[in-house]
């Protein structure tokens, strides 16, 4: 057989490689899109700085700041680990990239390596971005930043479980508006921006949620310097052994 | 482990399909199928909407598990050794498959980025006529920009075969020549090619052999000319004053010739349709002061033989 153009020579590149370019791809895509911006960045920088410097919620005896920063770099891991991941897969989903993954060298494993590590490559910017404002509005952290890093993954591991099970088994347009729903409902009842005894005794059941373990857990830690909130901690892990293990268990890739 | 064919088969064959069933409920959309195809060669799968193509094609690729009988492709089972099969083969689905916010060259890129030997992506940009994308996004492209895309990523990774689901629905006739034109280019580096369509003409052009699917089931397979002569016959028409006498001509024609008035002063003659039967029946006419007018043969094509393998029309 004579050798042209497109004379077969098939394989699959390094799995390494396969990885390092899809995370590279889904962050791209992530960033790129203009709502998913308005979600993960627009929304916790502006809630950050409004609320810091114009006194609407009563945030107790500390500097409104102190108060606000952990709450709102709990809702930056919801952001994008539960509602922009639910969505961007419910979409992929829907229009078949999923479908047309599934027929390349790319293992699915290896595909929801690189989603996790394109999640976690957002936060990170994330964090960055609003640790800058905070400082500048005058935040004062304290604890240990391994404690921080401990309670930002466990927060990303429960809210991927959640948004991939949602995007899994839901169709596309009823996961843009669950997603973007439980996002609204969590900012209020989730101790974000109002602390959760605002709630009187239902304040007892919102603490269980994922988001307030992860804003209570980070605010135990960065405004009170405790060591390590292991409530907290462990209400997240359950959520995440929850959601991935259902998200694994359910998810159609069609 | 799996029935491993034997050396000389998989060789030779790259598709082995044996009474395949696949059900979606109590739908059965797939029901005894068999399709072999021979490696080096461009296989149509040709048939209506709902006649099974799309299940049958997407069982190969590993995307349905079978409800019966046996698949193989290159050799392995689609499921069981996806692992195996998925970089020796490419994909390119009816629809979609590409990142709504993703341009067409960085989505081809990365399809190369998975794979070990990919084509030259530019070069491959230029060959389908992608390079007019620029930075516009996949949901902004044309409809034949993104069929364009979606063959050029089934072919980027250098496979052995590449399955096409309906890879010139919705083109115009420029651009589906152009992916004819790629198809033969295929073929003569020895890639094999598996297409569905339900354009008669697509199988003639491009196929080594044709597989004629009806209700789930492959209703003929062969080359288009072993299809259009077997069983299908010809047809003469031609016009003259209504009313000629039928008998008295096909006394003149040889046996099995058939001759009707369909509609007034118009006749169709159907039976072997050679020379001979042309200069009898203009004979005929002469002697009996007839002028035919509007004379036609009309050769078989695969359309008939669809008609009359299925009595459906091919077009849906």
């Amino acid at each position: 057989m004579s050798t042209g153009t497109y004379s077969p020579k098939p394989g699959a590149a390094p799995v390494g490689r396969m990885i390092a370019a899809q995370t590279s791809l889904e962050t791209r895509m992530l960033l790129r899109n203009g709502e998913q911006l308005l979600l993960t960045v627009i929304i916790p920088s502006l809630l950050l700085v409004l609320f810091s410097t114009v006194d609407i919620v009563d945030t107790g005896s500390d500097e409104a700041v102190d108060f606000l920063a952990p709450g709102v770099l709990a809702l930056a891991v919801l952001s994008t680990a539960f509602t922009g991941q639910a969505i961007a897969t419910g979409f992929e989903r829907r229009y078949g990239v999923l479908k047309r993954l599934g027929a390349s060298p790319l293992p699915r494993w290896a595909l929801m390596t690189a989603k996790t590590l394109a999640v976690l490559v957002t936060e990170v910017l994330q964090v960055a971005l609003l640790t800058a404002i905070a400082l500048a509005l005058g935040w004062s952290p304290h604890g240990n930043p391994l404690s921080v890093l401990l309670l930002l993954l466990l927060g990303t591991a429960a809210f991927s479980g959640l948004g991939l099970l949602m995007a899994g088994t839901l169709k596309a347009e009823a996961t843009l508006a669950a997603a973007n729903l439980v996002f609204l409902l969590l900012l209020v009842g989730g101790g974000v921006i109002v602390p959760l005894d605002r709630f009187g005794a239902a304040g007892d059941v919102l603490a269980l949620l994922p988001i307030s373990a992860l804003s209570d857990g980070l605010r135990d830690v960065l405004q009170h310097g405790a060591s390590m909130p292991w409530g907290d901690a462990l209400i997240l892990a359950v959520w995440g052994v929850l959601g991935l293990g259902a998200a694994a268990r359910f998810f159609r890739w069609e | 482990m799996h029935g491993k064919p034997a050396p000389s088969e998989s060789a030779d064959t790259a598709v082995r399909v044996r009474g395949l069933v696949k059900r979606y409920g109590a739908k059965t959309a797939v029901d005894g199928l068999d399709l072999d195809v021979r490696t080096g060669t461009v296989t149509a799968v040709l048939g209506p909407n709902g006649a099974g193509k799309t299940t049958t094609v997407e069982t190969c690729e590993g995307y349905r598990r079978p409800d019966g009988g046996t698949v193989r492709v290159l050799g392995l089972d689609p499921v069981a050794d996806a692992a195996a099969l998925r970089p020796r083969i490419g994909v390119m689905l009816q629809s979609g498959g590409v990142y709504s916010g993703a341009r067409a060259d960085e989505m081809l890129r990365h399809m190369a980025k998975l794979h070990a030997h990919p084509l030259d992506v530019d070069a491959l940009i230029e060959r389908l006529g992608l390079g007019s994308c620029g930075r516009t996004t996949y949901r902004r492209l044309s409809g034949g920009q993104q069929q364009r895309l979606a063959l050029a990523m089934a072919v980027v990774g250098r496979p052995e075969l590449v399955f096409l689901d309906e890879p010139t629905a919705g083109l115009d006739p420029q651009a589906r020549r152009a992916t004819w034109e790629l198809v033969r280019e295929l073929r003569a580096d020895g890639v094999t090619v598996v297409l569905t369509t339900h354009f008669m003409q697509e199988a003639e052009e491009l196929a080594d052999d044709v597989a004629i699917v009806d209700a789930g089931r492959v209703a003929a397979q062969g080359s288009p000319e072993q299809l259009c002569r077997g069983g299908a016959e010809n047809t003469l028409r031609f016009t003259g004053r209504p009313g000629l006498d039928l008998g008295s001509l096909l006394k003149a024609l040889p046996d099995g010739t058939a001759a009707a008035e369909p509609l007034p002063g118009t006749y169709r003659i159907t039976g072997d349709v050679d020379p001979q039967l042309l200069a009898t029946v203009t004979s005929w006419c002469a002697q009996h002061g007839v002028m035919p007018g509007g004379i036609s043969v009309e050769r078989h094509t695969l359309e008939d033989v669809f008609l009359e393998l299925t009595g459906k029309e091919l077009r849906s």
